[in-house]
């Protein structure tokens, strides 16, 4: 970043000369989220013209909290992904992690915390059966993850008719410990501002996430076991290991985003959460993720969510029929497919 | 001087098929061993052996003298002996740099803040590939985007820097055009000069006379020969290899079949 670039000819240090002139502009081709962020440009740049609203500060909040709803399980389900493996009941595993955080508050009149501890630690037993079922059974994680997607379907309905009587939970706002846990999963005020703590730990999320990608020896086998797990085996790389923590760190968002649902409406439907598993994918592959694994980034994990949250919202500040998002969210999906794979055939031709 | 690694009267079973029997090869510090043979001859058996991925089943297999039995590669690895399959165990999508380190990241700083050692890792990967003869243009481009003589190259590079004594190479020239193959020999007579032992398996009789010190043919699991470079020719190796005396009787057949009128029964005038 430099004002001055060098000249092409200044071959100067230990660089090579047969290296001819990797402009700055030819690296930025190189990144996995370049296309998301040319397509969240555009579907800015699109909501900006057409919807009046879109440009004010409050409604540039709610999009930055809705996309981030989405990002913080955007995230791990990325690195699954370019582990080369899916979770298809990421979403209603969010759900789950609610309903066992309150009934369990509820039931046994606890703090909230205790709930919120008993929930941690079922969610992370959850992601951690999915990840031993996958490497034990080694079935496709497809089919793995939609046996896991359906039984837990079917316990959050079944389980929440059995104990409360109700498709949703009691409320639990007057407990011990709610107003704290509100503060850290909800929302909190600062001087008069309504702060989403989503977007905080979204933000944390995709920091670390970046740094355990590009920086630690785990990332380094992430991308090796997505992109080729047999020479990763030979290797030495520890596969099993890395794709059962690769599913508990998905059941670590859950749970944070389950926490999320929980103390910021008091109450928890037992229905919610089928479908989302397929946000945080598609968040995922407009993020530059490539769907067979080994390639991809968590930074464009957050721009797909952030298209989401424009995508959904700005049809919403543009007054149109909100039964359009779907579309919009699908022609999305193939356009940055097409971008990322466009851009990625550029990046890697030789001039 | 005792071998790196020494066969002796080896056999290796599956069920009831026998795989392999009686051989017998010796790989010394500084020599590389062909094995040679057809398709079948149960070259890929004695790999998997020598490598740890199968117990032989009768003969004695010694590691420097000492009589051992591999239990699994890494066992194999750590007693010096890499393998470079033909597969070569590279994940095509990452940078030459993290191919290189795949599996055995260096790493600094403590607690959270354990991270790879990026700088290390890249000039490390240049310096090795450099001292292997191999000048890379970018560290950072993705492995698959290598030819295959030069991923064959990062491969034994890496294998060297790992603290390699014996290089097994399954078929390092197979899949290569005659230039790529050139190179591919330079860096196995590199890594030999280097101190290491090599074994190296090829159906190529030239490519295997080139670099070879001592060759073991194999035929339908058994030894069919086995000779000091001093005292066999290339022309002696190329017809054993090719089939021997099949061949010599294969020629006198074709020498007194007359030419098929369909094919075009008339001189063709060399």
């Amino acid at each position: 970043m430099t004002a001055t670039a060098p000249p092409a000819h200044d071959r100067t240090g230990p660089s090579d000369e047969r290296l001819l002139h990797t402009s700055p502009w030819k690296k930025l081709l190189g990144r996995p989220e370049l296309g998301s962020v040319v397509g969240a440009a555009a579907v800015f740049l699109f909501f900006s013209i057409v919807a009046d609203t879109f440009l004010r500060t409050s409604s540039l909040s709610t999009v930055l909290y809705a996309a981030s709803t989405i990002g913080i399980m955007a995230v791990p389900v990325a690195l699954l992904m370019i582990g080369g493996e899916f979770d298809l009941s990421a979403g209603v595993l969010v759900t789950s992690s609610a309903l066992i955080s309150s009934m369990f508050s509820y039931q046994m009149t606890a703090n909230v915390w205790v709930g919120a501890l008993v929930s941690l630690l079922v969610t992370l037993a959850i992601g951690a059966f999915n990840g031993v079922m996958l490497v034990r059974t080694k079935l496709p994680s497809f089919i793995i993850t939609l046996g896991t997607f359906l039984m837990l379907t079917g316990m959050n309905l079944g389980f929440t008719k059995l104990i409360s009587g109700t498709v949703s939970t009691k409320t639990i706002a007057d407990m011990e410990g709610f107003a704290a846990a509100k503060k850290v999963f909800a929302s909190f005020t600062v001087g008069g501002v309504d702060v989403k703590t989503t977007i905080l730990w979204w933000i944390a999320l995709v920091a670390l996430a970046t740094w355990i990608l590009l920086r630690t020896r785990f990332g380094n086998w992430i991308f090796a076991v997505g992109g080729g797990s047999g020479a990763a085996r030979a290797v030495g790389v520890p596969v099993a290991r890395t794709k059962i923590l690769l599913y508990t760190g998905v059941a670590f968002c859950a749970w944070v985003s389950g926490q999320h649902l929980l103390f910021s409406f008091d109450v928890v439907q037992s229905g919610e959460g089928v479908g989302n598993e397929l946000i945080y994918i598609i968040a995922a592959v407009i993020g530059g993720c490539l769907i067979t694994g080994g390639y991809g980034s968590a930074i464009g994990s957050a721009v797909g969510a952030f298209i989401f949250g424009m995508t959904s919202k700005g049809i919403v500040y543009a007054e149109w029929n909100p039964d359009w998002f779907k579309f919009f969210l699908g022609a999305m999906l193939l356009l940055a497919t097409l971008l990322n794979a466009w851009v990625r055939k550029r990046a890697e031709a030789t001039t | 001087m005792t071998a790196l690694v020494e066969l002796d009267d080896v056999s290796k079973y599956y069920g009831n098929i026998r795989a392999l029997e009686g051989v017998s090869l010796e790989v010394h510090a500084g020599g590389i061993t062909c094995v040679l043979g057809d398709n079948g001859a149960g070259k890929s058996t004695l790999i998997k052996i020598i490598a740890g991925l199968h117990r032989h089943d009768g003969g004695t297999f010694s590691i420097e003298g000492e009589e051992t039995s591999l239990g699994s590669p890494r066992e194999a690895l750590d007693r010096g002996i890499a393998t470079v399959y033909q597969d070569l165990a590279v994940v095509p999508l990452m940078p030459v740099w993290r191919n290189f380190f795949l599996g055995s990241e260096p790493t600094k700083g403590k607690g959270p803040f354990r991270r790879l050692d990026v700088r290390t890792m890249r000039e490390t990967t240049r310096a090795e590939l450099l001292r292997m003869g191999i000048d890379l243009r970018d560290v950072d481009q993705p492995i698959g985007t290598l030819s295959g003589g030069e991923r064959q190259c990062v491969a034994i590079a890496r294998a060297v820097y790992f603290g390699a004594k014996v290089l097994v190479l399954d078929e390092p020239t197979a899949a290569l055009g005659v230039k790529q193959s050139g190179v591919v020999l330079k860096y196995v007579a590199a890594a030999r000069d280097a101190g290491l032992g090599v074994v190296l398996i090829t159906h190529n009789p030239h490519h295997a006379y080139l670099v070879g010190d001592r060759f073991v043919l194999l035929k339908r699991g058994v030894m069919a020969g086995s000779h000091k470079k001093s005292e066999i020719t290339l022309d002696e190796l190329t017809r054993q290899m090719a089939g021997g005396s099949e061949l010599e009787d294969l020629r006198h057949e074709l020498e007194r079949a007359p030419a098929p009128r369909h094919v075009g029964g008339h001189d063709l005038g060399h």
